[in-house]
């Protein structure tokens, strides 16, 4: 996918944002081209989600500028956020279907938000979108009624529903069987290219998420501590890059936790201080 | 379940309350003896109204003839003014007397006429005169006290 | 911690405090102009009159029942030991119509419907419901709260209609079925004693303002509630505490202005 010919969906410049004095994210700058699947990287609360949620505009960044389509979100009226929120689609780490509702009213519900078409068209659409992931017979099923994976699923068919510009996936391989891992994976990839979207992938699973991407942020600290292809991260001589990718239990990031030296835990463990038996 | 039979229990609930509340109103309430029809209005002077409160019922041989509307003081006579609101499908005569009589022995005070025996009528506006102010129960202890005092004096005193 | 500490403690607490405050204020004002949109999707409304009343329905009817057995057992205990054993109607209706039935439903109602509405925002809030919904351009306030506060204002004077005629069938069926006081006095003496505007009309009034209250109560409690086990199961004991102590504070200011002469 050539990088740099398509136009940016995405695009956030030296964007700082943190609460109080506490910065999470500092001087991020990363673009999302059109057709791509970018994926982002990163230990846990590294601020990944953070970023989706900039993108999303449901927090304002401290410094820096965040823009989608073009448009900088800052500047932007609450309508215009509400119509860019419709071109975006959100997959929450575990589906966040609405429990009250059947697996085919959930998909519809954006439709039947948005649009004033009529009831016989949403359900094709509906169904269109179930097929695609694999899940139309399962319309009439309750959230409570399926397994984690087709939950995800049924997610994703709710998020390209108004046939997004841009689809962001929050965590979508944690805790799946191989074999809803590869779906998940696949459909990801297909879905983006066949529909003509962008993806912005969160998840630190590197075999899988390195499979699909087109392009990588890796995120540590709160800042931006590589990008490239997968294939120019995995050649890396980077430390950092090398431990994450690789997934080595020590390195930059070290294994163990701040502590005393071992000479004195283990051999005068009267002069530390130790719990009591309770 | 469907919108359909949800729309349908709702109705009842809707039905069953409106329903409770038409039983509160007519079956325990006074919404059927309250009337709606026209009045005219007539005032009645007393040196003193007791414990009579507005919408005190007005009834005339036992039976509810109208409302009291307002009591206000006069600051020339000295006396309270009470406003009432006679049906108009009642006529009474001009000579007409309003006393203030108590419901049981110590329930709410109300407005009794007597009819007079005169030719014209009261209208709209008219001013009742012949009026017997409230029984007030320390004047009438006072009086048996002195009563009763006089007479024991007046047995002793020769 | 020095008395500086306490003071700043202080301090920050009071912020807090109104803080919350404002929120919950700007939020009750915005439901409440939302009452025009509500009614635009009335299917949404009616689904939650169904969860929140016609659910509530049988615990609201049996307790008035047996509210009206009892008011009918004490107070004919009471009026005939003054020979009053004839205004057994009119004192089982105005304590109904007054006071019992509009609070006691608000009370029953904080319990059975506040909870659960509570329970039922906390757990979206928790399960990023909330979320997805505003990442989908959707206004949980205008979708989810709206059509939940004012079903809830709808339903609770049909609620208490229902508790004060059930109980003063109740009273009846105690006082003049079981016990003996003659029926016509029974109504008679009622009809004479309750005002529909004064008593009946003002206790409309109050169980709509209950249901504002208690509504209200049980959607900020779940809305502000931590995402968590423990979080939702203390926002649902907020609820059942500051809505009845609301709805028993309301009833002294609106009794005071109402029935005060």
């Amino acid at each position: 996918m050539p990088l740099s010919s398509e136009p940016a969906i995405v695009q956030i410049d030296a964007l700082d944002f943190g609460y109080g004095d506490r910065l999470v994210l500092r001087q991020i700058d990363l673009t999302v081209r059109r057709g791509q699947v970018v994926a982002v990287m990163g230990a846990s609360g590294g601020g990944k989600t953070t970023l989706l949620r900039l993108i999303g505009a449901q927090v304002q960044p401290l410094r820096g500028s965040v823009r989608f389509e073009g448009r900088d979100l800052a500047q932007a009226s609450q309508e215009q956020i509400f119509a860019m929120r419709r071109r975006m689609g959100m997959l929450f780490q575990f589906g966040a279907l609405f429990t009250d509702m059947t697996v085919f009213e959930n998909v519809a519900f954006p439709l039947r938000e948005h649009t004033r078409l009529p009831e016989s068209m949403i359900r094709d659409l509906v169904l269109m979108k179930l097929n695609a992931v694999g899940l139309r017979g399962a319309r009439d099923l309750y959230p409570a009624e399926l397994s984690g994976g087709m939950a995800r699923r049924v997610a994703m068919a709710r998020a390209i529903a108004l046939d997004p510009a841009l689809v962001m996936y929050d965590e979508p391989f944690a805790g799946l069987d191989p074999i809803s891992l590869g779906i998940s994976a696949r459909l990801i990839r297909t879905l983006n290219d066949a529909l003509g979207l962008s993806s912005i992938v969160v998840s630190h699973d590197v075999e899988v998420t390195f499979d699909i991407a087109d392009y990588v942020y890796i995120l540590g600290n709160g800042s931006l501590i590589a990008h490239g292809t997968p294939q120019q991260l995995r050649d890396s001589t980077d430390a950092l890059v090398h431990q994450f990718v690789r997934g080595e239990p020590d390195g930059p990031v070290h294994f163990h936790y701040p502590a005393a030296a071992v000479a004195d835990d283990f051999l005068r463990p009267a002069a530390t201080a130790q719990g009591r038996r309770a | 379940m469907n919108q359909r039979t949800i729309d349908l229990w709702v109705g009842m609930l809707v039905v069953l309350g409106a329903a409770a509340l038409l039983f509160l109103a007519l079956k325990a309430g006074n919404l059927l003896q309250l009337n709606w029809g026209p009045t005219y209005s007539v005032t009645a002077r007393f040196d003193n109204i007791g414990g009579l409160k507005p919408d005190a019922p007005v009834k005339s041989a036992g039976v509810v003839v109208g409302r009291v509307t307002s009591i206000s003081f006069d600051n020339q006579t000295f006396q309270a003014d009470v406003h009432m609101a006679i049906d108009a499908r009642f006529k009474f005569p001009v000579d007409t007397s309003a006393k203030i009589l108590t419901a049981g022995l110590l329930g709410d005070q109300y407005i009794d006429l007597s009819p007079g025996g005169s030719d014209r009528n009261l209208t709209n506006g008219s001013v009742i005169h012949n009026t017997q102010s409230a029984v007030v129960l320390e004047n009438l202890i006072g009086q048996f006290l002195y009563n009763k005092a006089a007479s024991s004096g007046a047995g002793e005193g020769k | 911690m020095t008395v500086a500490d306490r003071l700043v403690a202080v301090g920050a607490a009071t912020r807090r405090l109104l803080a919350d405050l404002g929120f919950a204020a700007r939020l009750f004002v915005r439901l409440l102009w939302l009452a025009g949109r509500v009614l635009l999707r009335p299917a949404l409304l009616v689904q939650q009159m169904y969860f929140l009343g016609n659910l509530s329905l049988v615990i609201i009817a049996v307790s008035g029942l047996f509210v009206g057995f009892v008011l009918g057992l004490q107070g004919y205990y009471t009026l005939s030991r003054y020979g009053s054993s004839s205004a057994l109607g009119v004192l089982v209706a105005l304590s109904l119509v007054r006071e019992l039935g509009p609070v006691v439903t608000a009370l029953l109602f904080a319990g059975r419907a506040g909870t659960s509405l509570t329970a039922e925002i906390g757990l979206m809030k928790a399960g990023e419901q909330i979320a997805a919904m505003e990442m989908m351009a959707v206004d949980p306030v205008v979708r989810v709260l709206a059509p939940r506060f004012w079903a809830g204002v709808i339903v609770m004077p049909l609620l208490a209609a229902v508790f004060s005629a059930v109980g003063i069938i109740g009273g009846y069926i105690v006082g003049v079925v079981m016990i003996g006081v003659d029926a016509g006095q029974f109504w008679s003496q009622m009809q004479s004693g309750v005002d529909v505007f004064k008593d009946v009309g003002n206790g409309v009034i109050k169980s709509v303002v209950f249901g504002l209250a208690v509504t209200f109560v049980a959607l900020l409690q779940g809305w502000r509630s931590l995402p968590t086990p423990e979080g939702v199961s203390r926002a649902t004991t907020r609820t059942v505490v500051i809505a009845s102590l609301a709805v028993l504070a309301l009833d002294f200011v609106l009794t005071a202005m109402m029935f005060s002469t």
